[in-house]
């Protein structure tokens, strides 16, 4: 079973549009959205769910005035700033870490575990989708990541599937760091931009560090051709296999109004054999292909 | 006063908003961006750098001739950042939050506490002498609002700052909106941009702070911004069409409000705008 990551660096570059069309000609694929902070792919795939289960976290200090007899170790201890003066936790500043709660002298601070979000089990028109909501301001986006990557790879062992696309999040800390361990393979979605070069040099330099194999293609090429040859120097001077350009279309958004991939919304669009070229080239790459 | 730029969805313009705002107020505009992940402001304000400094953060580490592996640091970590095993004692760095609690439970003051390198911060005068700082999380690090903290550690006293904040809605989110004075929601009018504003705008209004909406390539997609920000209440502030003159400029490094000068008042609009609304929400 193989998976593909889709990642970005900088947000806004195409990596949800450009796995709704993967997924759209493809088969025996399960879906797996991994931006659990922003998740966006439903939007296109329209699941049916199937399954919902609660995503736990940790604890959440909460201090019972009953008991608190004010001494102030907890303020003492707790290196958040997340206790105030009144001795009354602010759950936002909390970082879960329970300190306080083992060592107040009177018991006196609960730490009641928290659900920071749902899991899902989806069918789509294409196939299962695993996916996730993780609530507002909630830590432990890494974690909830991790576990969309597991069930995706369990269901896939289980209905005999052979591929998993894995929409990632945007940036290269937690939540990234999480979705790209164990992957075949990356593809890197690049803007022609100052930024988006920027970005997809560190989002590259993170795939190097956790030695997981990067590809990179150019979404909106033809924005800025130059920066399109910039990125296509850097690839070549880093060694990452460069696979593809994409030019810039509407179609992309018009299709995105309608829930529907560029397949769909328009099977003549010229955009169409561009990703199509694309995912041929990194269906067999030796990066997807590994001995 | 302090400004946040924030978005839920990435890629919808915080960044040209909050530099070009930054340009068309200044000169001494103050910048924080705190996207130390993938930090963009400085491609656009090219500022000189005139100062560096190390981000650590405290982690434990164990003095083995004390140790009697009594294990009372693993059992308070809720982070599983330190794991005894047998007469083995293991601390790993990068998932711990740095609260302290091993140092602290220790009987035989055996862990103590040491650093380790997240990030830098830098800082310099950019374009339009904007006083700008900024955060670049080391590439393999997972944790970055100790970095984002110190990033905003350096916002003055008085004056206007303005902070270009990360994408999402999570923690990162939280530590570059949090204590704003105003919060600044950039989108675009698709299904993406809406979905991810809605996120955006309760996080913010969790956070209890006031704010409006930019629409960016505002002729794009469909209407649904606009109905939801009419029933939602949330003021637009500014909304800038789709121009592939200014994409090209942007993917250039280009400011908006140098290569198309006309858009220098409207940012000072906008601000006028995002201004009047502070002071009315202070008057309630």
């Amino acid at each position: 079973m193989k998976e593909l990551v889709i990642l970005s660096g900088k947000g806004g570059t195409g990596k949800t549009s450009l796995t709704a069309a993967f997924a759209a000609i493809t088969e025996n694929r399960v879906l797996c959205d991994a931006d659990v902070d922003a998740a966006d792919l439903h939007l296109l795939m329209a699941p049916t769910v199937k399954q919902e289960t609660d995503f736990t976290g940790g604890g959440i200090a909460e201090i019972d005035p009953d008991r608190c007899s004010s001494c102030g170790r907890c303020l003492e201890l707790c290196r958040f700033d997340a206790i105030s003066d009144d001795f009354v936790v602010d759950p936002i500043a909390c970082e879960g870490c329970g300190v306080c709660v083992d060592l107040c002298p009177e018991q006196a601070i609960d730490f009641p575990i928290q659900t920071c979000g749902q899991w899902f089990i989806s069918d789509t028109r294409f196939g299962p989708m695993v996916h996730a909501r993780l609530g507002i301001a909630e830590e432990n986006s890494g974690k909830l990541v991790a576990l969309v990557r597991q069930e995706a790879r369990k269901l896939a062992e289980a209905r005999n599937l052979d591929l998993i696309l894995t929409d990632g999040p945007p940036g290269v800390g937690c939540p990234v760091i999480a979705s790209l361990g164990g992957a075949t393979a990356l593809l890197i979605v690049a803007e022609p931009t100052v930024s988006g070069i920027h970005d997809m040099g560190r989002a590259a330099d993170l795939a190097a560090h956790f030695k997981v194999p990067a590809m990179v293609c150019v979404n909106k090429y033809d924005l800025n051709p130059d920066q399109t040859g910039a990125v296509e120097a850097l690839c070549r001077e880093r060694g990452i296999a460069f696979v593809g350009r994409i030019p810039f279309d509407p179609v992309f958004t018009k299709a995105m109004v309608y829930g529907k991939t560029v397949f769909e919304y328009n099977s003549d669009a010229e955009i169409n054999s561009a990703v199509r070229r694309l995912w041929e080239t990194i269906a067999a790459s030796p990066e997807m292909n590994p001995a | 006063m302090i400004i946040s730029v924030a978005s839920g969805k990435g890629g919808t313009g915080k960044t040209t908003v909050a530099t070009n705002l930054a340009v068309a107020l200044g000169p001494d505009v103050q910048v924080l961006d705190c996207d130390v992940e993938e930090p963009n402001a400085h491609l656009f304000l090219q500022p000189a750098f005139t100062g560096m400094e190390a981000v650590m953060v405290m982690v434990p580490a164990v003095d083995e001739a004390k140790c009697t592996y009594c294990r009372k640091c693993a059992e308070i970590c809720r982070f599983r950042a330190i794991a005894v095993l047998g007469e083995t004692i293991l601390t790993f760095p990068e998932l711990c939050h740095s609260c302290g609690g091993c140092v602290e439970v220790c009987p035989e003051d055996a862990v103590y506490e040491t650093s380790r390198k997240v990030g830098v911060v830098e800082w310099g005068t950019g374009k339009g002498q904007t006083a700008f700082v900024h955060g670049r999380l080391r590439v393999s690090e997972a944790m970055s609002p100790p970095l984002i903290k110190k990033v905003r550690s350096f916002a003055r006293p008085s004056g206007l700052t303005i902070i270009d904040a990360p994408p999402g809605t999570s923690c990162p989110v939280i530590a570059s909106v949090k204590d704003a004075d105003f919060v600044v929601m950039v989108t675009e009018p698709t299904p993406f941009g809406l979905h991810d504003l809605k996120l955006g705008v309760e996080a913010v209004r969790l956070l209890g702070l006031p704010c409006g909406l930019v629409i960016n390539r505002s002729d794009i997609g469909n209407d649904e911004v606009w109905r939801y920000a009419e029933a939602e209440n949330l003021p637009i502030l500014m909304e800038m069409p789709f121009d592939r003159g200014i994409a090209e400029a942007y993917s250039r490094g280009e400011m908006v409000v140098e290569r198309f000068p006309e858009w220098r008042e409207k940012f000072v609009d906008l601000y006028g705008r995002i201004t009047q609304l502070v002071e009315k929400g202070g008057r309630k």
